[in-house]
């Protein structure tokens, strides 16, 4: 059966593969070989056969789908394209897995890419339509499954490909290795180390209270973060520490389809905790890793209680209970006082109930806070959620998607949005360049750094 | 043996038989379907906090109005649930139906009036021709619609249209009454095999993903449950 060199059914487990496929700029290559790559009409059949014909919620949704319509509304994306029939989730689930199981996997390449395109560009796997339908099918985890089935086939967009292989070959989205991790650390605990005195980086600290794990773009691209989250811990005095491996809460694989390297990825992650042995973990502001490593992950684990192996907080969550507890006091002065809103991500609100915590949050650090309309696990995703912002093959639809977005923040009348949310922030940023509605936007440390009170004793000994 | 008998008796027992082991089988099928790593949800270790998600769903979409989609569709909401409630409350409290209950099988329930039975009779007829009329005016619905969605609807409509026309006497009643029985029975082996079928999986569906909001998703740590 035809495969490509670079688009093919093989998963990137080696750093030639992945860097073979970097070096295909923009995916010219890999694309032009998809449209020559075969379908394992076999294994597509027979992968449905196990996972779908012969389970029952997926199976029940596909048939008992009333074609309501109800679900039209729910989506952001149907919303965004002028209320396009097509953009319909229930359409768009019929007219890709609902023919895949009428037609017994017997699909072609054509097919293939169209249940791709889809599965991709027109859906972000928000669970908003589940949420609006009568039956509580859920479009959503039907997509995520559709895009095992391609990440499977091979079908799968250029940059999900390298992301998955990332997390296989590096066990972090980036390529991010151990020594990189380490020197980011201590790079930046002496980088802020002048300024507040005492201020360290704890790796790999047996039976601290917290473990706290990151996002990988954090030590990549913007290690101010990482320093930011260690000097809050430092103020409100917690006991913490960060693993030497281990430390990544994404997973691309997740939004690739690539179940495999998920399992991989969150292992990783669960190791650390067994051997840190920490009380609890926190996770940093990103709303799909606090979903793949807590929500999801201990069952790609094969965990039956679905708990990870310590309790898992969202950073949200810690931020809440340190300023309820006092651990962080909010100089009253020094409060947000123009007007601001909040965006709720997907993925720790609706997919893990925390909007109460950010509420309470914004009850201490602003005064003039706007709810978007709709919000809380209403809310519609940033527009770049799903993988949706990484794939430039779907760049035009993300940037239509972000309207919904853009017409919520515009109607608060806030100029700032908080996003705690790797993915959200990125959706917002990109949003502001491309609409310039002139705004700003930040991940809560930031904010909190400036608005905090530093203790007498923390602060550095004046000249 | 002539056709009234035989539609009232053996066509009868058998399209009840095929109905009740049918939606049995469709709910046992259901449940050892799900498959707690598959659909990721802690069926079995959470069951308290399962069983409050479940009700939760359940309820909440039972009542008119009771969540945030219902209410974003108000007129839809207001056909749905008169459609609805005139199909399950018309033939079971029905007087005509409890009379031959208590004939064949010496117990009869409370029933209603002939006026509300007509009432509702005519309700979901109404409701049907509006759900018809919704399909083909509304682009986002009228792309989903296949002619099976209207077979389905005709079956269930097909009772009632024919139960008032016997009872009214409009036309030639025997043939209406043999007609309805007919429809009846046709409704009841069709719901375990076909769309109707959510008769029964509608609180599986509903009751699954109240567990998985409310072990895992949305429900798990907002203390009211899921805001559906």
């Amino acid at each position: 059966m035809a495969q490509g060199e670079l688009c093919n059914r093989k998963k990137v487990d080696t750093l030639e593969h992945l860097q073979a496929l970097l070096n295909d700029t923009n995916g010219k290559k890999y694309y032009e070989e998809m449209n020559a790559l075969d379908v394992d009409t076999e294994l597509l059949w027979n992968t449905i056969r196990k996972t779908l014909k012969e389970k029952a919620r997926i199976r029940t949704w596909l048939e008992i789908c009333a074609h309501c319509g109800m679900c039209a509304d729910s989506c952001f994306l149907y919303l965004a394209n002028n209320r396009d029939p097509e953009q319909v989730p229930s359409y768009k689930i019929q007219s890709t897995l609902g023919e895949l199981v009428k037609r017994k996997g017997q699909v072609d390449n054509a097919f293939m890419q169209m249940v791709m395109d889809t599965a991709w560009s027109k859906c972000t796997c928000c669970n908003r339509c589940g949420t609006y339908c009568p039956f509580g099918i859920d479009m959503g985890i039907m997509f995520s499954y559709v895009r095992g089935l391609c990440f499977q086939q091979g079908f799968v967009p250029w940059e999900m490909k390298i992301g998955s292989g990332m997390h296989r070959v590096f066990r972090a989205q980036m390529d991010v290795t151990t020594e990189d991790w380490v020197d980011t650390c201590e790079w930046m605990a002496e980088e802020y180390e002048e300024d507040y005195p005492g201020l360290v980086i704890p790796i790999e600290k047996v039976g601290a209270d917290i473990m706290y794990t990151v996002n990988a773009r954090e030590p990549k691209h913007y290690p101010e973060d990482l320093a930011e989250a260690a000097v809050l811990f430092h103020i409100a005095g917690e006991d913490w520490t960060v693993p030497k491996e281990g430390w990544e809460e994404t997973s691309l694989a997740m939004f690739a389809g690539d179940w495999e390297a998920c399992k991989l990825q969150v292992e990783s992650v669960y190791d650390a905790m067994r051997r840190l042995k920490a009380k609890r973990m926190v996770v940093t502001e990103c709303g799909h890793a606090y979903r793949a490593t807590v929500v999801e992950g201990p069952y790609w684990a094969g965990l039956k209680s679905g708990q990870t192996p310590i309790p898992s907080f969202h950073y949200v969550e810690w931020v809440a209970e340190a300023l309820r507890t006092g651990k962080l006091k909010i100089d009253p002065a020094k409060k947000i006082k123009e007007p601001v809103t909040l965006q709720d991500s997907c993925n720790y609100i609706r997919n893990a109930g925390l909007a109460d915590y950010t509420r309470e949050i914004m009850s201490y650090i602003a005064e003039d806070f706007r709810e978007m309309s709709p919000c809380r696990e209403h809310n519609f995703c940033c527009g770049g959620g799903g993988g949706f912002n990484g794939i430039g093959r779907y760049r035009k639809q993300r940037n239509i998607g972000l309207t919904v977005k853009r017409d919520q923040i515009l109607a608060t009348g806030a100029k700032l949005v908080i996003a705690p949310c790797h993915n959200c922030w990125d959706a917002i940023r990109d949003l502001e360049e491309e609409f310039e509605i002139g705004i700003r936007w930040s991940f809560l440390k930031p904010l909190l750094l400036k608005m905090v009170i530093i203790p007498d004793h923390m602060k550095p000994p004046e000249e | 043996m002539d056709i009234y008998q035989f539609v009232t008796g053996p066509l009868a027992w058998a399209s009840f038989a095929v109905f009740f082991v049918g939606v049995i089988v469709r709910v046992a099928l259901y449940v050892r379907g799900l498959d707690w790593q598959l659909d990721r949800v802690a069926y079995t270790e959470f069951k308290v906090l399962g069983i409050k998600g479940a009700i939760r769903s359940i309820v909440c979409w039972l009542l008119p109005f009771g969540t945030r989609s219902w209410r974003y569709y108000p007129f839809f909401t207001l056909i749905f649930f008169t459609f609805h409630i005139g199909l399950l409350f018309t033939p079971v409290f029905l007087e005509a139906h409890n009379i031959l209950m208590k004939e064949r099988f010496g117990f009869g329930i409370w029933t209603i009036s002939g006026a509300t039975a007509d009432f509702l009779t005519l309700s979901v007829m109404v409701a049907a021709v509006f759900l018809v009329l919704r399909r083909i005016a509304l682009p986002e619905v009228r792309i989903l619609t296949k002619a099976y969605d209207y077979l389905v609807l005709a079956i269930a409509v097909a009772p009632f249209l024919t139960g008032y026309l016997a009872a009214h006497h409009i036309g030639h009643y025997q043939f209406w009454l043999i007609a309805h029985i007919v429809a009846g029975e046709i409704m009841l082996v069709a719901i375990p095999f076909t769309k109707l079928s959510h008769f029964v999986l509608f609180f599986m569906s509903r009751m699954q993903i109240g567990m998985d909001f409310g072990i895992k998703r949305g429900g798990a740590k907002n203390k009211k449950g899921m805001a559906w």
